[in-house]
């Protein structure tokens, strides 16, 4: 945390991107977390992703719960829309939104806390609805605005920075996320951007429900040996399965490699994920491997990084139900309200 | 690359941008948030340490700092134009406000017990006074001789009042006489025998450039009781030899000197008074903001014109004529002055003032005494020692090296004082003494440092000026007003606190990329190394100012090392208070070069003396 704002003076060589603005615009305000927060370092993350994409920040929406990744938000996208929610409501709000304007970009940021203990109920279903959402859960295994209790997420024989050992099974947010239909599942590391970048990239350009684990550790509270979620504990143990290259719509595609798989996921608005496998045996089309793959690296203490399933056709809830295409919210009340004599069609219908 | 080694005193020294430009490496931050906090005392006496004229200098420097100010550059493609923070004047702000008595009072005193030694001074400039300054205290026995009858030289003579008020050269000159110097005014040393011939131990000639050079053009003798040598003209201005000239002026040459001719014909009764230039208008070597006071006060610069003729009728002088021409490069790339074939441009004028160059002159100096001069007529000079080839004999200012300014001349004589020092302790002066250098925490708290970080988005302030109609009538109505403290406050906010350094250690970072993340100015980046060229490539921000070094750390536990540009860094301490760990650190660099004194001797020396 610092007490002072961020100088607006910026390098002079930082350049404006196609509509105009400099990454410095896409900032938020200072931030309140604990100096070397992982946090800080997904905000700058989503900052440069939001600047590299040239998003224009009013057609962004940041929603978010309780908790300190949940403040992180107001860290970025100061121009954008923004909604803190009860803790752990944040999904459904965002399924709210989303029905009711379904231009916008949907930005959701948790936690540990957030979506795997209190608000784990609201998670799944939004997962397995497929709202198009980039959901981004910010996980350091602890909970560390009350001071350092396991989280959901913290591994089972892990220790507190106390060093009382962690005796509860662990929730793979990753698995779950995997196993209801999510069509764009990643796992990232606060302290690796050159990964963490393309991956929210990707999942912006993803249409329907796109999900990032970010490993984001806690320096007050859980980067202790002992700790699985440390920073030197996931450097030790980072297995990135694959290296991203997110490629533009308008960029042009040149294919200069000569070895090792490179796969192409086209992604629904053209632009293209470039994935240069790390891993041979790992293949981010098949749900079922790509879990098995998971849970056999988790099992021997493991943390498998980078995309982990993709399905670029995929649908969302908007073509589940069948809904118009334009916005609800931009509806006029003639549209909304059809009248009596429509209603009584209806009912008749159903009769 | 290599871990940079900030043990190095010039590693952190370059990073202070305006002390490492300025010769004689004031420290200049510090002196600048002094002034910030009121304290004008102890600015005034950081400077005077220095630079011995601050009042002067706050006024006339040539500021090499300025160019050289970080703020210039991190202002670039931000809002407004880019500006350096405004060095020299907040300088005078110290000067104007000091009490006279309490600096005075916490000044060296004159040397209780002489040591025996006697020290010549030619000419009462700055560079010998500033001799006089370091080594009197000590206990030499200092004369300096002067022809004119009040110390300053130059700065008395020449520069004119309306920029330099007599009361601050004889309030600086004063506290240097002060210091038990033997003035000898009113006396011109005619022959360098005869003084050798009173056997001092050691002579400093700072006798400067006195020769203003001449334009041998037809009609030069025919009109020449209204030609005049600028810098004549102007030591004759100042001894109130000359109080009025005619209507319509010309002056001749684009350096400042030529700047301060047309500013003093405009208040002598010159009405259409112009500066004419061989060359071009950004070619020309007087400061830019000398330039655009002159043009402020209604005199138009010309450029391209070649003089050619003067023209007269009757024994009197009724103008010039000048040949046009264009600046080209040649074969070899080489500039030149080409005619543009165009008629030749005459002007109407009732004087003329040349300020085309100034020389040196040593007429004085026989020949044959064994102080060697080059072919330009210039003494061969050391450029470390400021020693001649008579050993005995020091040279320094424009009598040195040819025409240069104010604080190069009392870098010289702070050199050379230094030299004599050594000398006559028996030492060999070519061992120059490492300057004073200390790195200090300013860390106070959690988020809390011992200078303000937070950086100022203010522009730059002009100094007030007096109105035009008032000091157009007088040429002793100072122009400018000086900042008051207000401004003066603000403007010192906008210092950057470059000597506030960010130190980086290895050992306690854990790569969590915090400080790469708030650094406002993209300055730091984790990566692989590589060598110097390639990295400065592929950094967070290219680091394409090549003279701005690298900050290399060793090879952190990723294997990765830190880099840190250092152009544009704004110090602001954000990285060290974003860091978890304490792996930056922010802490005040202070230099001072040693002066002549017990400090410049070899240590064995020292710890005998001891």
């Amino acid at each position: 945390m610092t007490y002072i704002a961020k100088p607006k003076l910026h390098h002079p060589t930082l350049a404006c991107n196609a509509i105009g603005f400099r990454r410095r615009d896409y900032e938020g305000k200072i931030s309140t977390l604990c100096a070397g927060c992982g946090h800080d370092s997904i905000s700058a993350a989503i900052i440069q992703a939001c600047w590299e994409l040239d998003i224009e920040p009013h057609r962004v929406a940041k929603l978010s719960g309780i908790g300190c990744s949940s403040k992180t938000p107001d860290y970025f996208l100061g121009q954008s829309h923004g909604f803190n929610t009860v803790h752990g409501r944040m999904p459904s709000v965002l399924t709210g939104a989303n029905l009711a304007n379904r231009d916008l970009l949907y930005l959701g940021v948790s936690g540990d806390g957030d979506s795997a203990s209190i608000g784990i109920g609201q998670f799944v279903h939004a997962i397995r609805r497929g709202v198009n959402m980039v959901y981004i859960v910010e996980n350091n295994g602890v909970y560390g605005l009350t001071k350092g209790q396991f989280s959901a997420t913290a591994d089972q024989g892990s220790k507190s920075k106390k060093g009382v050992v962690n005796s509860d099974s662990p929730l793979d947010l990753v698995g779950l996320a995997m196993q209801l239909g999510a069509t764009y599942v990643a796992r990232g590391f606060s302290g690796d951007k050159k990964q963490l970048v393309p991956l929210i990239k990707g999942a912006i350009t993803h249409k329907g429900a796109a999900f990032i684990d970010v490993i984001s550790p806690c320096v007050a509270f859980n980067n202790h040996a002992g700790s699985t979620k440390s920073y030197e504990y996931v450097r030790e143990h980072n297995e990135a399965v694959n290296r991203l290259d997110f490629i533009d719509v308008r960029a042009e595609i040149t294919v200069d490699y000569a070895e090792g798989e490179i796969v192409d996921v086209t992604q629904h608005d053209g632009s293209i994920v470039r994935l240069r496998k790390l891993s041979a045996d790992f293949n981010a089309h098949d749900r079922v491997k790509a879990m098995n793959y998971v849970h056999a690296a988790q099992a021997k203490g493991e943390v498998v990084t980078g995309l982990l399933y993709v399905d670029p056709d995929a649908h969302d809830l908007h073509e589940h139900f069948n809904t118009t295409e334009v916005p609800i919210n931009r509806l006029g009340a003639q549209e909304l309200n059809p009248g009596a004599e429509t209603l009584a069609k209806i009912n008749n219908s159903l009769r | 690359m290599k871990a940079t080694d900030i043990r190095v005193p010039d590693y952190f020294h370059k990073v202070v941008d305006c002390q490492w430009a300025c010769p004689a490496h004031t420290p200049v931050p510090e002196y600048i948030r002094l002034i910030a906090a009121g304290r004008h005392d102890d600015a005034y006496l950081v400077n005077w340490k220095s630079n011995v004229f601050p009042g002067i200098l706050g006024r006339t420097c040539d500021r090499p700092c300025e160019p050289a100010c970080r703020r210039g550059r991190v202002e670039e493609n931000n809002e407004g134009k880019p500006e350096p923070v405004a060095i020299c004047r907040l300088k005078r702000v110290a000067a104007d406000n000091k009490d006279h008595d309490a600096v005075r009072a916490r000044m060296p005193k004159p040397a209780a017990k002489k040591n025996g030694r006697r020290i010549a001074c030619v000419g009462a400039g700055p560079s010998a006074l500033t001799v006089a300054r370091d080594l009197a205290p000590l206990g030499y026995h200092v004369t300096v001789f002067e022809a004119e009858h009040k110390g300053g030289g130059f700065m008395r003579t020449q520069v004119p009042r309306f920029r330099l008020p007599e009361e601050v050269i004889d309030e600086e000159v004063g506290f240097v006489l002060d210091l038990g110097v033997e003035f000898r005014g009113g006396t011109r040393i005619d022959s360098m025998r005869e003084l050798l011939a009173q056997s001092y131990d050691a002579i400093f000639v700072g006798s400067g450039a006195p020769r203003g050079r001449d334009l041998d053009l037809p009609g030069r003798k025919e009109a020449a009781a209204n030609i005049h040598i600028g810098l004549d003209w102007l030591a004759s201005v100042y001894f109130e030899h000359i109080k009025s000239i005619g209507k319509r002026v010309i002056v001749l040459g684009g350096g400042n000197t030529a700047m301060d001719c047309c500013r003093s014909s405009r208040r002598l009764g010159g009405e259409d008074v112009k500066v004419i230039v061989r060359s071009g208008f950004e070619e020309m070597k007087a400061s830019p903001w000398e330039k655009e006071d002159a043009m402020h006060e209604g005199i138009p610069i010309l450029n391209y014109l070649v003089p050619k003729s003067f023209e007269h009728r009757d024994g009197k002088l009724i103008g010039m004529t000048f040949e046009k021409v264009r600046a080209e490069r040649d074969a070899k790339g080489r500039r030149q002055l080409v005619p543009t074939g165009e008629p030749d441009a005459f002007f109407e004028c009732d004087e003329v003032l040349i300020a085309v160059g100034q020389e040196n002159a040593f007429p004085w100096i026989e020949r044959d005494l064994g102080i060697a001069f080059d072919e330009w007529g210039l003494p061969n000079v050391d450029k470390a020692t400021m020693q001649s080839t008579l050993p005995n004999v020091f040279f320094g200012g424009d009598a040195a090296f040819g025409p240069k300014n104010i604080i190069w001349a009392v870098a010289h004589g702070h050199e050379a004082a230094v030299s004599i020092d050594k000398m006559l302790g028996g030492e060999n002066i070519h061992e120059r003494p490492e300057p004073g250098v200390s790195l200090i925490s300013q860390k106070m708290g959690i988020h809390e440092w011992s200078y303000d970080n937070d950086i100022s988005n203010d522009q730059r302030y002009a100094v007030p000026w007096r109105d035009k109609e008032a000091t157009l009538k007088s040429i002793k109505v100072e122009v400018e007003l000086g900042f008051d403290a207000s401004m003066a406050f603000h403007e010192a906010q906008r210092c950057l606190n470059c000597d506030v350094q960010t130190v980086f250690t290895k050992d306690a970072c854990i790569e969590c990329d915090a400080c790469v993340d708030i650094c406002p100015m993209d300055c730091i980046s984790f990566t692989q190394n590589d060598d110097e060229a390639e990295l400065r490539t592929h950094l967070t921000a290219p680091a394409l100012n090549l003279v701005q070094s690298l900050y290399v750390s060793d090879a952190l536990k990723t294997g990765r090392v830190m880099v840190k540009d250092e152009d544009v860094c704004l110090h602001c301490g954000l990285c060290a208070e974003r860091c978890p760990t304490g792996a930056w650190d922010m802490r005040k660099f202070l230099l001072e070069t040693t002066q002549a004194g017990p400090g410049c001797h070899k240590r064995t020396a020292q710890r005998t003396a001891a």
